[in-house]
């Protein structure tokens, strides 16, 4: 018989980690009461949540959310059409690999963050360049991941295929896609995580509105309520698209062997 | 009737490494009957890999020439079919999904067929239920019938199989070559079955050709009295084991003579 849990055995994990959590705003936010966190360095988490609660009725932050998502959405959507495509083009075709190696290596190496100013010079402070930086940071661990998965065809599959007269379209569509399904889905979740990291920067470096305009606002005002808002909206967008994307490769994998 | 014609058949590889020449297969011929059981065993290095590989259209060779039914063979086709030593199986696809590989590629069967096929062959080889799964959830034996029920229901002429029960265990290994013998005698195919293994050799087949090593030659050729069907009890019978003897001390030889020509002096 299997032997019974007990309701803490059941949710370790859950009591641990929320008591953990839930402790540690306990005693943050006695401290802030107690009136011994000075506003200028750090704020306390009713402040927080009032700020939060003032942005969302009377100040701009559905607005900046607004913006910041669009910009992320736009961008991360473009580096996933462009860096699946042009990942198995370079995958697939040893010609356009190693004419575009030296290129993808040079710019792979440089961080996104160095490339920000000419940016800014190419679209302006407006959205289009926060857009742009998202593209470039989410596209190139998409296309560096499709390109290893198409590579990464199994020799063995590949004579299997071809003994039964596999045309390469067919090893294409059948052999070399669906290996690199999860290459794909590994590159996409970088590219999320990269791509939240390039909207927050772009927004830092230019403009007048969204969540990382937010963030830098907050910051040189010593509003750091304003700043906390910011800091915790990102985080939890990269936890649940991280999230998102992690589902999705879970989805494609379930032929994989259990680990 | 003759299915499978090899007549003559040389290989060469170039070592890179090495920068030199080394000839695989030497003026190798085989003829195998049309729903006849061929069996080639052979030291490791003899080229036996190759051969099958040049029949399967897989590699191109250098000098004579590969038939099946009087026509050149030209590539790989739709008359033969192999069996790898690794079960080759996309892991991304179900059982069923598998078997129907085959087919899909060649074109040559309807939807329904298809489905009716794969239904049939994944029966045949025991696997009923397993449909769904995938074959990292299978057992390596299991594996090795999806490879060979996924061959079989491209309706090949002719079965081509390289150690396809090598990398399993002594026991699955013996009850996979009957299991195969009771497959083979409903599908009812030409066979050329690659192996390292005498006592497979001989159990399994209606011939056995022994191969030489360095360049890969044909040394001779047995045929193996016993009728049909075969248990493995035959395998314990003086008749067989004499048999086994015969073409072990042969390979032997063999092996000696690389000794020799390896060594030296």
């Amino acid at each position: 018989m299997r032997p019974k849990k007990s309701f803490y055995q059941r949710h370790e994990a859950l009591i641990l980690g929320g008591g953990a959590v839930a402790i540690t705003i306990a005693i943050w936010q006695a401290l802030w009461s107690a009136g011994k966190i000075s506003p200028l360095f750090l704020s306390g988490p009713s402040a927080i949540v009032k700020q939060f609660d003032y942005g969302l009725t009377k100040g701009t932050l559905l607005a900046d959310m607004r913006y910041s998502g669009t910009n992320f959405i736009l961008g991360f959507a473009m580096a996933l059409v462009s860096g699946v495509a042009f990942g198995i083009i370079i995958g697939w075709y040893r010609t356009a690999r190693l004419v575009f190696d030296p290129f993808l290596n040079a710019l792979y190496a440089t961080p996104r963050i160095a490339m920000i100013p000419m940016i800014i010079i190419w679209f302006g402070v407006g959205m289009w360049s926060k857009v742009f930086i998202v593209f470039i940071s989410a596209f190139f661990p998409i296309l560096v991941n499709t390109v290893g998965g198409v590579r990464n065809m199994d020799r063995d599959l590949l004579r299997a295929a071809r003994a039964f007269c596999a045309s390469d379209w067919q090893i294409f569509t059948t052999l070399a896609l669906p290996g690199a399904v999860p290459f794909i889905l590994t590159g996409i979740r970088q590219g999320v995580a990269l791509g939240l990291i390039g909207v927050v920067v772009g927004e830092m470096f230019g403009g007048s509105q969204g969540v990382g305009f937010m963030v830098a606002y907050g910051g040189q005002t010593f509003a750091t309520d304003t700043l906390f808002v910011g800091v915790i909206i990102v985080a939890f967008s990269g936890i649940l698209f991280t999230w998102l994307a992690e589902r999705l490769e879970r989805r494609f994998s379930r032929w994989r062997p259990e680990r | 009737m003759v299915k499978l014609e090899a007549s003559h058949v040389s290989k060469r590889y170039w070592l890179e490494r090495e920068g030199n020449e080394v000839l695989a297969l030497s003026d190798v011929s085989l003829s195998i009957e049309d729903g006849e059981f061929m069996a080639i065993v052979g030291p490791s290095g003899c080229g036996k890999t190759s051969l099958l590989n040049i029949i399967a259209g897989l590699l191109p060779y250098d000098q004579g020439s590969v038939s099946t039914d009087g026509r050149k063979v030209n590539g790989p086709g739709i008359d033969r079919a192999v069996v790898f030593q690794h079960s080759s199986l996309l892991p991304w696809r179900t059982i069923g999904g598998n078997v129907r590989y085959g087919m899909e590629l060649q074109r040559r069967f309807d939807k329904a067929a298809m489905a009716e096929r794969t239904d049939y062959f994944i029966k045949l080889v025991g696997l009923g239920g397993f449909e769904k799964h995938y074959p990292s959830e299978l057992s390596g034996g299991m594996q090795q019938r999806v490879n060979l029920a996924r061959a079989l229901a491209a309706d090949p002429a002719v079965l081509l199989m390289d150690e396809p029960f090598a990398a399993l265990d002594a026991q699955t290994r013996e009850f996979m070559q009957s299991e195969l013998l009771k497959i083979w005698a409903k599908a009812r195919k030409t066979v050329l079955f690659i192996t390292h293994q005498i006592n497979e050799a001989i159990y399994l087949a209606d011939r056995v050709t022994v191969m030489s090593a360095r360049p890969g030659r044909v040394k001779d050729i047995f045929s193996v009295p016993f009728g049909r069907p075969r248990s493995l009890h035959l395998k314990r019978e003086r008749e067989f084991l004499e048999l086994e003897d015969a073409i072990w001390q042969l390979i032997e030889e063999e092996s000696a003579n690389i000794g020799v020509v390896l060594a030296p002096d």
